[in-house]
């Protein structure tokens, strides 16, 4: 069966994308052009300015912070939120309701004050070095999403089957291991790309915790953009959205990115 | 090797709430006995105390001269079969039926032997490179039942495993369990709220309510000689007919009930009667009659019940449910008597509760 669709409906659809996709498609242009100076339709196609990013010290500098931070802290929410996610799950008839909103809360808070209040506390209050306040940050940052995505593939793990296990022998420690773990897989994987690509896509957080000398990508290329106005920020840019395309693809592989909307 | 398992003085709580009541219970060694009752009265608890995977507040539980109660539940040695399966979803159905037996630290090449000749036994053979999710529920339970046997368990327990079936397979399987369970001579428990079910396997069961035992027996017994009120209703005696004998005469009694309604009774047909007690029969233990003794009734809804017709009836001691032949069919309205048939009926010792 085939429905008409209004045209004017169909015209609004295509607004709707053209509004979505067309930053995206003038950014891309405007990394390929061979002038000095970003501009739209590109003139000229060139990988030049791709090329320049990784000759800049700044940019390959804060490369390499940005994904340590974001390895160390995607690291550090996971060693939380699987137990979190496990016991809010597991326990969740004995458990008291607003623990499980506890561990969704650093979302509701708005990044700047986040990154404001570490600067005050932790930075600025109790001494530690750029790099550490930085994991803290996006590890809080990215930790809601950790407990969310696990818990949601934990929500349908039936937990019997680790009694099932235990009663054939197996201690509770190895049962979680060798039974839990494999069963949920997919949310942990799901869970490690999005706090990897949050932690990577962060400015707001990052803005009040960067020093000098120590700065993440997102960071780089504003204080870049304050003084030249080259493609190289859009080829940067253009890099990040590849990288947070490879992600969800591969989120798209293991759980459906329809996952994400629950 | 074959162990009794012996239950003495098990308390539970859930919070605040008793949720077994000094439960006592023995299972002799190579016995099923089954808990029956409706959800809350206690019968899964007592199932996961004796798992491990809840501590009882109080008792002690015992396989044979070890003492459970305070034991890890992986430490027990005893194969369980969960009313969902509970099965790997992550694992074949080989490594499945094989994942008891790599805890118990067997060679890889003994795992397969013992699991394969199993699979065998439950008739997969077919199917122990699948999946369990591409398996029927039938299947399901069976490759759980494997998983638990597998491992020799020294008491094995089934947590409602049927309900999740269809009907016929539900016999089929409960018949395969109960030939199982024999075959390797197991101790074993069976939970279950189908009446029908406990009593067709079962050696002995235990009925129970409100976290206690209210009979435990063999089930010819309970069907035909409840001890209390209780069970009586349990095992489907609709009608509970409370007397106070008024009158003994060499082994006649008159009792006399609610509304004034007077019965004799001889204790040679019932055995010996109490001063307080309840005549308890199902609606075929109580005929209808056009004779000049019994209890006076008017005749309500009739229905049709295969070997006989079923009566609903007022009497002045409230309303019964009486049996008449097919032969002659009855309209509502008509008065009538009703006449118990002692063969049918039990005598119950009046309860102060309930």
């Amino acid at each position: 069966m085939t429905r008409r669709l209004h045209p004017a409906l169909i015209a609004f659809a295509i607004l709707v994308y053209f509004f979505l996709m067309g930053p995206l498609v003038i950014v891309i242009g405007a990394a390929l052009s061979d002038t000095g100076y970003l501009t739209f339709p590109p003139q000229g196609l060139t990988l030049h300015w791709f090329e320049r990013i990784f000759e800049m010290s700044a940019f390959r500098r804060t490369m390499v912070t940005s994904f340590q931070v974001a390895a160390i802290s995607t690291g550090c929410a996971l060693l939380i939120g699987i137990p979190a996610a496990y016991a809010l799950n597991r326990y969740r008839v004995q458990l008291p309701g607003w623990l499980s909103t506890l561990f969704v809360l650093p979302v509701l808070i708005p990044e700047i004050v986040l990154g404001f209040s570490l600067l005050r506390s932790i930075q600025v209050g109790a001494g530690l070095p750029v790099v550490s306040t930085l994991i803290v940050g996006h590890t809080l940052l990215v930790l809601p999403y950790a407990v969310r995505v696990i818990s949601a593939s934990l929500a349908s793990f039936d937990f019997t089957i680790e009694e099932a296990a235990v009663s054939l022998g197996c201690p509770p420690i190895k049962t979680f291991f060798t039974i839990v773990l494999p069963n949920v897989k997919a949310g942990v994987f799901a869970a490690i790309f999005l706090a990897f690509i949050t932690s990577i896509n962060d400015v707001s957080v990052a803005l009040f915790l960067t020093g000098p000398g120590i700065s993440t990508l997102p960071i780089q290329i504003l204080a870049h953009v304050e003084q030249f106005f080259d493609p190289v920020i859009a080829s940067v840019s253009v890099l990040l959205m590849v990288l947070t395309v490879i992600v969800m693809a591969g989120v798209e592989r293991t759980l459906g990115l329809t996952f994400l909307t629950k | 090797m074959t162990r009794p398992l012996t239950l003495r003085n098990l308390t539970a709580h859930y919070g605040a709430t008793k949720v077994l009541d000094d439960l006592s219970l023995d299972v002799g060694a190579g016995e099923l006995v089954t808990l029956l009752g409706a959800s809350g009265c206690g019968k899964t608890t007592t199932l996961r105390l004796v798992a491990g995977f809840l501590q009882p507040t109080a008792g002690t539980i015992h396989l044979g001269e070890i003492d459970l109660t305070r034991l890890l539940a992986h430490k027990r040695n005893i194969g369980l079969v969960f009313q969902n399966y509970a099965l790997f979803p992550h694992l074949t159905v080989r490594d499945n039926v094989a994942f008891g037996l790599k805890q118990r630290g067997l060679s890889g090449a003994e795992r397969g032997r013992r699991a394969g000749e199993m699979l065998d036994r439950v008739g997969l053979s077919a199917l122990s490179g699948r999946l369990p999710g591409a398996l029927s529920g039938g299947q399901r339970q069976r490759v759980a039942l494997a998983r638990a046997l597998v491992i020799e368990p020294a008491l094995l327990m089934f947590d409602e495993p049927l309900s999740n079936l269809d009907a016929k397979l539900r016999v089929e399987m409960r018949v395969e369990i109960r030939e199982l369970q024999r075959a390797n001579r197991t101790t074993a428990i069976f939970v279950t709220h189908d009446q029908e079910e406990a009593f067709s396997i079962s050696d002995r069961v235990a009925i129970m309510e409100a976290g206690r035992i209210r009979q435990f027996d063999r089930p010819e017994t309970l069907y035909s000689r409840p001890a209390n009120a209780f069970v009586a209703r349990f095992v489907g005696f609709e009608n509970l007919i409370h007397l106070i004998v008024t009158a003994r005469d060499a082994g006649r009694i008159t009792a006399e009930g609610e509304g004034g309604i007077v019965m004799t009774l001889s204790e040679d047909d019932f055995g010996p009667i109490p001063d307080r007690f309840i005549l308890a029969t199902r609606p075929d233990g109580l005929r209808v009659s056009h004779g000049d003794h019994g209890i006076p009734a008017r005749l309500g809804l009739r229905t049709y019940v295969g070997r006989a017709y079923n009566y609903k009836t007022e009497t002045p001691a409230g309303q019964l449910v009486a049996s008449g032949p097919l032969g002659q069919p009855r309209d509502g309205g008509e008065i009538v008597r009703l006449v118990p048939e002692p063969e049918q009926c039990s005598i119950l010792v009046h309860e102060t509760a309930s």
